[in-house]
This record gives structure tokens, C-alpha cells and sequence, in this order.
């Protein structure tokens, strides 16, 4: 076996890289650019019950090290991503992480029910923390007894392991994630954008159309690694750590925080070869700080830290 | 569709505000089609993440030389504007849709229309129409004589009109003050620029076959992110995305 494999429920992966979602399309895309076989796992654009269209543009802008998006969830909708966009993924041998949106807990059901059932997805990633419309699940992802009720729910209906993807935004994400583990989640994604804004300032005009948008980039990563840290010492469960990589070395990183995988967002838009670059540049750094085994890395700063001062 | 270091061979300022760029390198074989356009990272990577589309001006085959004229508005593209002889820049493309061509037939004529940062891609375009042997107008909008680049350069291709905002050359208005007598011709349209200018070309070219490259933000550029949608009736989907639907539709394909 590899000494990239990383193995999460549901997700049996040869080395621990994924896109994270929103930010791969639904793969076919960048399927233009490389063989996305050589990917641990593929985290598709979120899927909602019916199509949406998302916000009015302009939906990007630019941050000091970050991105803003406001895109709002745009999907052709569950029925026709398993139709059309997960077939579409068929040559490539790797899990596929569905991302699942919705304004009800009824839509959140019935989507997971649904794509949970395609042969194709190997588990599903419960989206509660879309900052960019109030439709997108946030109102379930910033109240730990919502959160829980959403998750139990969710889970009683889904044929695949669940993940649950927590927002930044709230003052105790430790409560969340207790919460969600409670519930029965197999896994967290952590973590979503931070609700951000700029303004013109010539005109005082908000830059995005939404006005506010979802924060990602290298901006974010410390928040990330601090969010993972500390949720990873309080749960057991795993980790699909995100926010802010661009590098291999970020991987290393928010895997020693706690994570026992990572998705790369922003950095794909910056550089479509983001993901096999790290992927291909990962053994050698293993080398450099003699690990043999990636998922040794999960959770290392807690283990030196339990280590005496003395001995480091 | 692939990543190209290429190096720059000169970059001036040709107007307010108004820079041209020349790449060399072994990419720029792969951009022959007018319209595309190259996605280019301005800064470090780390303070400036996001790459700008700007669109192909001109390519040199024989000296693998493509040109791009770009605004220096924002803190991006002045950085980009600081960059001298010798220096690499990163650039994805060529990316899009270009200008449909084939559809062109040798009894056409052909107008041309641009606006402010919109006129670059009909320079690349006009020098293909004219190979073809078609007859080629173009009406170029700008602000004021301090803004305008190229005429000289188009005049070579063809009728040029110019129209500035302030009257301080050419025809004092809009590209559209500009457009009544020429399309009476029944010329083939192509426009570039911003939405509000497209709509009112399309407005006065009611009847006639033609093109609109569109302008918006973006973020990968290459159809994933989904920044840069624009509605649509005539697709099942409901929208397109501009960088890899477009930069270029068919008049009365989107809705502006």
C-alpha cells in the first residue's frame, strides 16, 4: 500500500488530496487539464432538490491573500447531477464526496436520500455552512441543537457515510462539532468560508452584488488550522481539513493540527494543477522529517505537545 | 488549455492608463483563434491570488509573440503593468470561445465594434476577416483622445471610425451614434464590451447576424467556479458561463 493512503469511512483514498467543494465544478472540468485519477477523492459542486441560479454578479473579489465568492449554491439540481454530472466521473476510480444543500430539512432528506443511492458516491458531505444565501443551510449550521437534529436526521436516510461540514462563524465550533459526533456523524469538513465584505472605496459600493461573500485563501488557513486543533481534541471523529491550502507543506500542516485528509478550494483557480503538484511533492517532504506513513501525520501537534519538554 | 511561463519582450504605456504587453514563448503557437483569451496571474500568488482574463490583441506566429493591452485600474494590473523586459509571466489559455469565423462568407462585410478595454480583441479579429478577404468597418469608442490606442494600426485593416465621449476626437458620442449609416451595408456584427454598451448594439442591429464578447469577472476561468454565468433562454440550463461558454455568443443568445 502506499505510503499516501489515507482511509476515512467511506473514503478509501491513495493519498489524502481532494478538491473541496465549489471549487472543481463537477470535475469534468479540470478532467481538461489532468487525469483526475491521480486525485485521493473528488468533492462535487453542492447539489440542492430543485436547480438554482444562484446570486447576481459580480460574485468574486479579491482580498489582501483571499478571495470573496458569492456564487449562492448554483446547481442544475440533485436529479440531474446524478444524471449527468456523476456519470461524467465514471473513468476516474476514486471516491466521490457529494456535497448536499438545502433550505429545509425536507430538501436536505430527500437530496441526501437521492444521491446517496448512486452507485458512484461513496459518501455524502452535509453542506450547513454556506455563508452566501439564506437558503444554503447556514440557519442549521450556526445552532448546535439544529446542527444535531439536521445531522440524526440526514443520517437516518443516507445509504453513505455522512460528513459534516462546519462553518467558522460561530463563537463555539467545539460545541458543533460535539454536537454533529452526538448525532451520529462519521465525519466533519472543516471548515467553510468566513462571511466577509469589501467596499469600492470611491463609491462606498460593496464590490460583490450579494454584498457580502464567503472568505477562502491563504488568508484563512490559520483559522483553520486553530478550528481543526482544537475540534480534533475533543472529537473522535475524522477530519476533511480545508481552508487556505495551497501547498504541500499546508497539507503537512493541517494534518498535524488534526485533519486525516485535506481539500484544496481557492488554490485551484489560481493554478489548475494545484492538486497533483501536492500530491507529487508530498513523499519527498515526508522524507525530510522521516515519516513513512502520511497518516502518521494526523494529529501530530497534539502528540509532541504530550510529549516532555525534556525529550523534544 | 495549459499553464505557459512566457517572457515578457516589452511593456509601455500607449494611452492613459493603457499598457501593451508582448509575450514571447513556446505557447503562444496555440493561440490562433481571435476572441480567446489568456488568464494571467499579476502578482506573487500570495497577496494577488487571482489570475485576470484579458483578451488576445495580436499574435506573431513566425516570432511566437502574442500581444495583450491591458488597463492599469486596479492594484493587480498595476502590478502587472510594473513588469519589465525579461521578466516571466504565469498565463493560462489560450481560454474560451473565439469569434466564429466560418460562418463569414467573401460577400460579407464585417463591423467591428469596441469599447474602452473592449477594442483590443477586434485588432486580432479584423486581420483574420481581412485575410479572408472580407471588407472590414470598425467603429472604436473611448472616452476622450487620451484614452485611444490603435487607430492608426486599425486604419491598416480597414475603415476605422472613431467616437469619444468628451467629442475630443472623431464623432463626439457612443460607438451606437456611430453605427446607423454603416449598418445599412448589412454588415456581419462584432462587438466587444461592456453589457450595457452590448445591448444597445444589439438594439440597433435588430435583423442583422452577429457576435458579442462579453466582459465579467472571474474567478478560475476555466467554467468551475461558476463566478461568471450570465442568464440565457436559449439554453436548457438557464445560463452560460462566459469563460468557457463564451467570451463570445451569438447575438440574442444571453440576455443582457
Amino acid at each position: 500500500m502506499s505510503r499516501l493512503h489515507v482511509s476515512l469511512p467511506g473514503l478509501n483514498m491513495k493519498n489524502p488530496i481532494l478538491p473541496a467543494s465549489g471549487c472543481f465544478g463537477f470535475g469534468k472540468e479540470y478532467a481538461k487539464w489532468y487525469d483526475l485519477s491521480v486525485l485521493g477523492g473528488i468533492t462535487i459542486k453542492a447539489a440542492t432538490l430543485e436547480g438554482r441560479f444562484g446570486n447576481p454578479t459580480p460574485r468574486v473579489a479579491e482580498t489582501e491573500s483571499g478571495m470573496l465568492n458569492a456564487i449562492g449554491l448554483q446547481n442544475p439540481g440533485v436529479k440531474k447531477i446524478i444524471e449527468n454530472e456523476i456519470p461524467a466521473l465514471e473513468p476516474y476510480n476514486i471516491p466521490i464526496l457529494a456535497n448536499i444543500a438545502g433550505s429545509t430539512e425536507e430538501e436536505y432528506i430527500e437530496v441526501t436520500r437521492q444521491i446517496s443511492s448512486s452507485a458512484r458516491v461513496s459518501a455524502v458531505e452535509l453542506n450547513i455552512s454556506c455563508p452566501n444565501v439564506k437558503e444554503g443551510g447556514i440557519q442549521f449550521g450556526t445552532h448546535y441543537k439544529s446542527a444535531a437534529d439536521l445531522t440524526r436526521k440526514v443520517k437516518a436516510v443516507s445509504e453513505k457515510p455522512v460528513y459534516v461540514k462546519l462553518s467558522p462563524n460561530v463563537s463555539n465550533i467545539v460545541e458543533m462539532a460535539q454536537a454533529v459526533e452526538e448525532a451520529g456523524a462519521d465525519g466533519l469538513s472543516m471548515i467553510n468560508t468566513l462571511v466577509g465584505m469589501k467596499l469600492d472605496w470611491r463609491t462606498g459600493h460593496p464590490t460583490l452584488a450579494n454584498k457580502t461573500g464567503g472568505l477562502s485563501g491563504p488568508a484563512i488557513k490559520p483559522v483553520a488550522i486553530r478550528m481543526i486543533y482544537e475540534v480534533s481534541q475533543k472529537v473522535s471523529l475524522p477530519i476533511i481539513g480545508m481552508g487556505g491550502v495551497s501547498t504541500a507543506e499546508d497539507v503537512l500542516e493541517m494534518m498535524s493540527a488534526g485533519a486525516s485528509a485535506v481539500a484544496v478550494g481557492t488554490a485551484n483557480f489560481v493554478n489548475p494543477y494545484v492538486c497533483p503538484e501536492i500530491i507529487e511533492q508530498l513523499p519527498k517532504l515526508l522524507d525530510e522529517i522521516g515519516v513513512e506513513n502520511i497518516s502518521e501525520m494526523t494529529g501530530r501537534s497534539t502528540k509532541q505537545w504530550k510529549t516532555p519538554l525534556s525529550s523534544r | 488549455m495549459k499553464k505557459h511561463l512566457l517572457n515578457v519582450t516589452s511593456n509601455i504605456e500607449i494611452a492613459r492608463n493603457i499598457f501593451e504587453m508582448k509575450l514571447t514563448g513556446s505557447g503562444v503557437g496555440s493561440m490562433t483563434t481571435p476572441g480567446q483569451f489568456l488568464h494571467v496571474s499579476v502578482g506573487n500568488h500570495s497577496s494577488k491570488l487571482l489570475r485576470r482574463p484579458l483578451s488576445i490583441c495580436d499574435v506573431d506566429l513566425d516570432r511566437e509573440e502574442v500581444t495583450l493591452l491591458y488597463r492599469a485600474q486596479g492594484e493587480g494590473t498595476k502590478q502587472l503593468s510594473q513588469k519589465s523586459a525579461g521578466e516571466v509571466v504565469d498565463v493560462l489559455g489560450p481560454l474560451g470561445n473565439g469569434f466564429e469565423l466560418a460562418e463569414m462568407d467573401k460577400n460579407k462585410n464585417a463591423l467591428l465594434i469596441g469599447g474602452g478595454i473592449g477594442v483590443p480583441p477586434l485588432y486580432y479579429l479584423g486581420k483574420h476577416l481581412k485575410k479572408k478577404g472580407i471588407e472590414v468597418t470598425f467603429i472604436l469608442g473611448y472616452q476622450s483622445i487620451e484614452d485611444s490606442f490603435y487607430i492608426e494600426k486599425f486604419k491598416d485593416i480597414g475603415e476605422t471610425i472613431v467616437t469619444t465621449v468628451d467629442g475630443s476626437l472623431g464623432i463626439k458620442g457612443f460607438v451606437t451614434d456611430a453605427m446607423m449609416n454603416v449598418v445599412e451595408n448589412e454588415p456581419v456584427i462584432y462587438s466587444v464590451g461592456p453589457a450595457i454598451m452590448l445591448k444597445a448594439v444589439e438594439e440597433r442591429a435588430v435583423g442583422l447576424r452577429g457576435y458579442l464578447s462579453l466582459e465579467e469577472r472571474m474567478g478560475c476561468g476555466i467554467g468551475a467556479c461558476f463566478a461568471c454565468v450570465c442568464p440565457t433562454e436559449t439554453r436548457e440550463s438557464g445560463y452560460v458561463k462566459i469563460c468557457s461558454d463564451g467570451p463570445v455568443f451569438k447575438m440574442g443568445e444571453v440576455v443582457l
